[in-house]
């Protein structure tokens, strides 16, 4: 393998993977097949793998994540392509009524394995309808593993543990980050979903970031650097299950608090964080906590404008600079 | 049919006939909480269906199926102790009337979001195919669940991959209070559309056991061969109003009486006669279907309610409700 591998190829990566492993690991969605996906995230697959098990869907959200949790019921592992995670509108009663729910109100009857993978966030100037941030919507409902990876071996290693989970994984890989390059993963990498990284250590604040806003925290923790303010960067990796202990252990270092979310600030997973801290580690507070988040828009199409609305490191920077004054 | 798979089917469509009077007075004593959608009226399709698949086969039902578990297997027991919030309910006390569940035999769960599970039994179709098992997938739903989305999907997707999938539709006239007619520009809400979708549609007298096992058998061997998916439409009546809620008072009289004359459970008893099975036999099936499910009304009254702890478990795969770390 190269010496790096693109966050793009890491997905086809990941999947080809544990299709190779696993014979019951199939996919479908929107132009995964011939095309290989819309962002080439599946190229290769129908060629290693077949028709039947790399399915070219109709444009029907409601079909193919339904689809995908009967076949998750009934012994096949479905890693399913929502193509924008703005489309999750369009398939949401399955994501929040359907595959959370059943092994709950069966009594625990019924498993549903399965992945749903889709392209989120802002950045590249798509215009309303397909840039939001949605990892939000889903940390609204019980009984989804949500993972949003930042580097391309974490995209492998994550896919890896996501398709081998026996609850359902909502999988978002976000678009501004598909060109980025990082160490390919190792043979067999894996990493465990609910386990966040720390990326860069710093004793003065503790940022908390996800996928798009890791490197976009990094870029602020060397700007801090050089204003002498030592930031430690937490990737959380995931939103259910939810690391506070990483980000409780990092606040015991640093004291100071930021999160970093491109979602809307109203209803923001920066929010759910927030309050973990208030409620189990607010002694370990030396200032307030700051949220660097979305505005509560819709993405604007100039890019001018979607820079205002998402957070940006001059944002980054002007909160951890008011909070090091506190 | 000959008479003895007759008297099967009509004793079994006696069990769930009895059963759902249960529930009903059981609600009436406040032993039933919530609501219930009884499918008193449309147990020849449960039962017909039923005989007509293999054990192994996949059933998808909606918030009214009741039958539907009964029917795949689902005892009255384990039905009326899930309605009366017992621990020993088939789902632990967590679905309630509207998500009896019993996937030991293949009674994949019933759907309260109307025409939800359509799509679920298009991938269940497909797992099948893929695992090369030669199962077949049965989704049944009303005929309210015709004009969303998730059924013309699911057709097309099922038709365009050739899927061993039957969709069973079982129009009894109301979409809840709505008579389907109303809103809907064809007639026949299923089998008329099945044809837009390359799929045969057919109708079907949803009441009469033996037609409907007839039409059943014959699509899933049509489907199980690789010929695809089928719709099949079985007209029915539904005895009670839409839920508890509903006295149904919106129904006329003469259609209500019309198919009241049209009982499932009259039309099999008739045909046993014409078959030659004298009244005492069809009594014995009475007597056994009555001490079933008294029993199982006695039972589920003695059993304990459940745990509070298990509010906070099986939400994930390890048994737990845990969101952080």
């Amino acid at each position: 393998m190269a010496d790096v591998i693109t966050y793009r190829d890491a997905v086809a990566e990941g999947i080809a993977r544990e299709m190779r492993r696993d014979a019951s690991v199939v996919c479908l969605g929107e132009d995964i097949a011939a095309a290989g996906g819309v962002f080439k995230t599946t190229t290769g697959l129908l060629e290693e793998f077949g028709a039947d098990r790399v399915w070219d869907t109709p444009i029907s959200e409601q079909a193919i994540v339904g689809a995908a949790m009967g076949a998750a019921m009934t012994g096949m592992r479905p890693v399913a392509e929502i193509m924008f995670s703005d489309f999750l509108a369009c398939c949401w009663d399955y994501l929040a009524n359907e595959i959370p729910k059943v092994r709950y109100m069966t009594g625990g009857q019924v498993t549903v394995p399965l992945v749903v993978r889709t392209a989120n966030g802002g950045g590249l100037g798509f215009g309303a309808q397909h840039s939001q941030a949605t990892e939000n919507w889903a940390l609204t409902v019980p009984g989804l593993k949500i993972a949003a990876p930042a580097t391309p071996a974490d995209v492998t290693g994550m896919l890896a543990a996501a398709i081998r989970s026996e609850d359902p994984v909502v999988f978002f890989e976000h678009k501004g980050l598909l060109a980025t390059k990082g160490p390919p993963p190792p043979p067999g990498h894996v990493v465990e979903l609910g386990r966040a990284a720390i990326v860069r250590e710093g004793a003065d604040v503790t940022l908390v970031a996800l996928a798009s806003t890791v490197p976009l925290a990094l870029k602020a923790a060397g700007v801090l650097a050089g204003e002498g303010i030592e930031a430690e960067v937490v990737d959380l990796r995931c939103l259910v299950p939810l690391d506070a202990a990483t980000v409780l252990a990092s606040l015991g270092k640093t004291s100071r608090l930021v999160t970093v979310e491109e979602n809307p600030y109203q209803g923001g997973w920066g929010a759910t964080v927030v309050s973990v801290v208030a409620d189990a580690g607010f002694a370990l507070l030396d200032a307030p906590v700051r949220r660097v988040a979305g505005e509560c828009v819709p993405l604007p199409f100039a890019d001018t404008l979607e820079q205002q609305v998402i957070p940006t490191v001059d944002k980054v920077v002007t909160e951890v600079r008011r909070l090091a004054a506190y | 049919m000959d008479a003895t798979a007759l008297l099967d089917r009509y004793e079994r469509m006696n069990v769930i006939r009895r059963t759902e009077k249960a529930a009903h007075d059981l609600f009436l004593r406040g032993l039933v909480k919530g609501t219930t959608h009884l499918a008193a009226g449309q147990e020849a399709i449960a039962v017909g269906a039923s005989a007509a698949l293999r054990p192994d086969d996949y059933v998808f039902a909606t918030y009214r199926g009741h039958h539907h578990a009964l029917a795949r297997g689902a005892t009255p027991e384990e039905c009326l102790a899930e309605l009366m919030s017992r621990a020993t309910g088939l789902c632990k006390a967590k679905g309630g009337s509207m998500h009896l569940t019993k996937a030991a035999t293949g009674m994949l769960g019933s759907y309260a979001i109307v025409g939800s599970h359509l799509p679920m039994a298009v991938g269940a179709a497909w797992s099948a195919r893929l695992r090369g098992t030669e199962q077949l997938a049965v989704a049944f739903f009303g005929d309210g669940a015709t004009n969303i989305g998730a059924f013309h999907e699911s057709l097309n997707l099922a038709a365009v991959w050739k899927l061993p999938v039957l969709f069973v539709c079982e129009n009894n006239l109301y979409m809840e209070y709505t008579p389907i007619a109303d809103v809907t520009a064809v007639p026949r809400p299923a089998a008329d559309r099945a044809p837009a979708h390359g799929i045969p549609g057919e109708v079907v007298d949803g009441n009469d056991v033996e037609a409907v096992e007839e039409a059943v058998g014959r699509l899933a061997r049509r489907a199980r061969a690789g010929d695809g998916p089928a719709v099949l439409e079985a007209e029915t009546y539904r005895h009670f109003g839409h839920s508890r809620a509903d006295p149904a008072a919106y129904r006329p009289a003469e259609e209500v009486e019309r198919w009241l004359k049209h009982d499932p459970l009259d039309l099999a008893r008739g045909r046993l006669t014409e078959l030659g099975v004298d009244e005492e036999t069809v009594a014995g099936a009475d007597e056994r279907a009555r001490d079933v499910v008294e029993r199982a009304v006695e039972a589920a009254k003695a059993a304990p309610p459940p745990d509070p702890r298990e509010a906070l478990t099986d939400v994930w795969a390890d048994g737990g409700a845990a969101w952080r770390t």
